[in-house]
């Protein structure tokens, strides 16, 4: 791969991406444009959190993917593969000794640290753009905090279902100012996005980067009498026993018997290795 | 155990392996070769070069070899590997005037200077299976004419010298760049050319037959179709002029169409243009379609909300290599979005039997 620089993006690139960064960094939850390049995996794979990764990787870093919270799903290794032959960077699987982490869908449950980048893979940069498609209105709507579509939005939600029904990508407010999109994470990851790391967010396709800066305030979006709650399935995890943590649900035989396990692969695995232990755990190992 | 995707790395190998012994087909017959791609398939070619944005044969063929004959793959594949490719300054505008043309037509006028060339065209070929080409045949070859020595002039520039069609502003500013700067609405007609230059043939037949079958129909008649190659000059700074450096094919169409006027300007004939890489008519006149049916508002038209007038509709999704990943990717893992909807259905779905098991209660009592 020497035909490639570092990271295969050139540096001219990159410095037009550290460029969007900073800006995103300086003004939190601001969606920055820039000129996303085309990138040798499709877009909505992941070409936006692929392309902040090149522009902020460093040969010393230790990068971990992670894909559904998972460092094994296909995507996720692709991802993980294409920066090890580009950048010959160290990979890991676990969260404490990542300096980079870049992820779809899911904050990892470990709490990140300050020396610690999390990248997200964002398919829909705009929060605001199913209830209206024109980026011509949304940019302004953001400009004049012209959010009140976002509430009467989430209004109806109560008065038809007695409750907010968006379970993922659930809006945030950040630092008083912009409302954003978390990216397609389940809202139980929203507290997190208040963290010590930086959070750097990259769509390829709608060619946007945004961020939030550690210790920045992210408020979910609710009302007084429906106030924001963060939701996981009722139980715990089968193979670790973690009350705490987002699960996936597996069917494992024809009649449907399902099973409950940690949606972060690293933490579930952490847990076991310390001796813990959930309900089916003995049965399936 | 417990997750199906486990043991991804090998199974994407696997696949990968699987893939590369599906693309070279039954090893009894010959494999095809990149020079036979270039030469005999050169309308796709021409399409993956157009819509890959890279003026290169040998790659567009070995990229249509690489995906199996799937353009939008070979599109991608070029793509890819034009972000790699360092810029180091950009040619003088091409003259399209000075185009030695293979085919030159034009559908307003019987005869112009410069004559209507068919040129290789299947216009006019009978749809009929030439099974003699599924055996080995060679051709004969095609009688021989003098090539024209002049320029061969543009047809609009007879509409320009009677000022019956709109002039186009000249102008020296460097066109905008959709490859370095983020696509923004509104967007100026160098962009929208730009982007249309590149993309979707498909997408764009559609959205250019929709103005003709009433949604912002514009009546475009073809002023002129001319394919052929065009010389590519660059100014050397070194050397203080223009060298060439090369030549590309183009195709190119001019359109006019009707305009009653407005207010201000008296009724004349206004322009469509398409300009596209390679042997494209399809999409060239479509581009010329859709780029007039775009200019409603700088021509003081109404916009009748047809889709083919709505520039941010139209551009945000010409781009096959956009669509066509976010589109597939809906194939990768959602399982923990679709969690979160599950336990959010299962719970309102349990408020709304509770309430409803009340109300019956409430009915019988």
């Amino acid at each position: 791969m020497n035909a490639y620089n570092f990271a295969y993006l050139d540096e001219q690139t990159k410095r037009m991406i550290r460029r969007a960064i900073l800006k995103g960094l300086a003004v939190p939850g601001y969606q920055v444009p820039f000129a996303s390049r085309e990138m040798p995996m499709p877009y909505g794979w992941g070409t936006g959190g692929v392309q902040v990764s090149a522009a902020i990787l460093t040969p010393e870093d230790r990068f971990k993917v992670i894909d559904q919270g998972a460092d094994d799903t296909t995507n996720a290794v692709s991802i993980r593969k294409f920066f090890e032959r580009t950048a010959g960077v160290a990979v890991t699987e676990r969260t404490i000794e990542a300096s980079v982490i870049q992820t779809r869908h899911r904050i990892p449950e470990t709490p990140l640290r300050a020396d610690q980048i999390l990248v997200y893979q964002v398919p829909i940069p705009e929060p605001l753009r199913f209830l209206e498609p024109r980026e011509t209105e949304t940019r302004k709507m953001h400009s004049l905090q012209e959010y009140g579509l976002m509430h009467v939005k989430l209004y109806e939600d109560i008065s038809r279902h007695g409750a907010i029904a968006t379970s993922y990508a659930y809006p945030v407010r950040v630092a008083g100012r912009y409302v954003m999109d978390p990216s397609p994470i389940p809202k139980f990851d929203n507290p997190k996005l208040e963290s010590e790391a930086i959070q750097l967010f990259g769509a390829g396709r709608e060619q946007r980067i945004y961020a939030v800066p550690p210790h920045t305030r992210v408020v979910s979006l609710d009302f007084e009498d429906h106030p924001f709650e963060p939701t996981k399935a009722e139980h715990d995890c089968d193979l670790c026993g973690a009350a705490d943590s987002y699960l996936d649900e597996v069917i494992i035989d024809d009649a449907g018997g399902r099973m409950f396990v940690c949606s972060d692969a690293d933490f579930c695995r952490g847990r076991r290795e310390a001796g813990q232990s959930g309900a089916k755990a003995g049965a399936l190992s | 155990m417990y997750v199906a995707v486990k043991g991804g790395e090998r199974a994407i190998d696997n696949a990968h392996a699987w893939l590369a012994e599906e693309r070279r087909g039954d090893r009894a017959v010959a494999e095809l070769s990149p020079e036979q791609i270039r030469e005999q398939l050169g309308l796709a070619v021409n399409r993956v070069m157009a819509e890959g944005s890279l003026f290169d044969p040998d790659l567009a063929a070995l990229a249509i070899k690489q995906a199996r004959g799937d353009l939008i793959e070979a599109v991608f594949l070029i793509r890819a590997y034009r972000t790699t490719l360092p810029r180091f300054g950009a040619t003088d505008p091409v003259d399209t005037g000075a185009m030695a043309c293979d085919r030159r037509i034009s559908a307003t006028f019987k005869d112009a200077p410069g004559g209507q060339v068919l040129g290789p065209t299947f216009d006019y070929t009978h749809r009929l299976l030439d099974f003699k080409l599924a055996a080995e045949g060679e051709v004969p070859e095609a009688p021989m004419a003098e090539p024209r020595r002049e320029a061969t002039p543009h047809i609009t520039d007879f509409l320009n010298n009677e000022d019956i069609i709109e002039r186009e502003p000249v102008s020296d500013a460097t066109p905008g760049d959709l490859t370095r700067v983020p696509m923004a609405f509104p967007a100026g007609r160098d962009i929208r050319l730009q982007s249309l230059a590149r993309g979707d043939e498909g997408f764009l037949l559609g959205m250019a037959y929709s103005t003709q079958r009433g949604y912002a129909r514009n009546h475009a008649f073809v002023g002129e179709l001319r394919i052929g190659r065009v010389p590519v000059e660059m100014e050397i700074p070194e050397l203080g002029f223009a060298i060439e450096i090369g030549e590309i094919e183009l195709t190119e169409c001019e359109t006019v169409n009707q305009f009653k006027g407005s207010k201000t300007e008296p009724p004349q004939f206004t322009r469509g243009y398409g300009l596209v890489f390679g042997q494209s008519e399809r999409k060239a006149i479509a581009v010329a379609l859709v780029d007039r049916a775009l200019r409603w508002e700088e021509l003081g038209e109404d916009n009748q909300g047809a889709p083919a007038q709505d520039a941010e509709f139209v551009l945000s999704h010409a781009d096959n290599i956009q669509a066509t990943g976010f589109l597939e990717h809906i194939k990768l893992p959602h399982y923990v979005d679709f969690q979160s909807e599950l336990e959010l259905v299962r719970k309102l779905r349990a408020e709304a039997g509770a309430s409803a098991t009340l109300a019956d209660r409430e009915a019988a009592e």
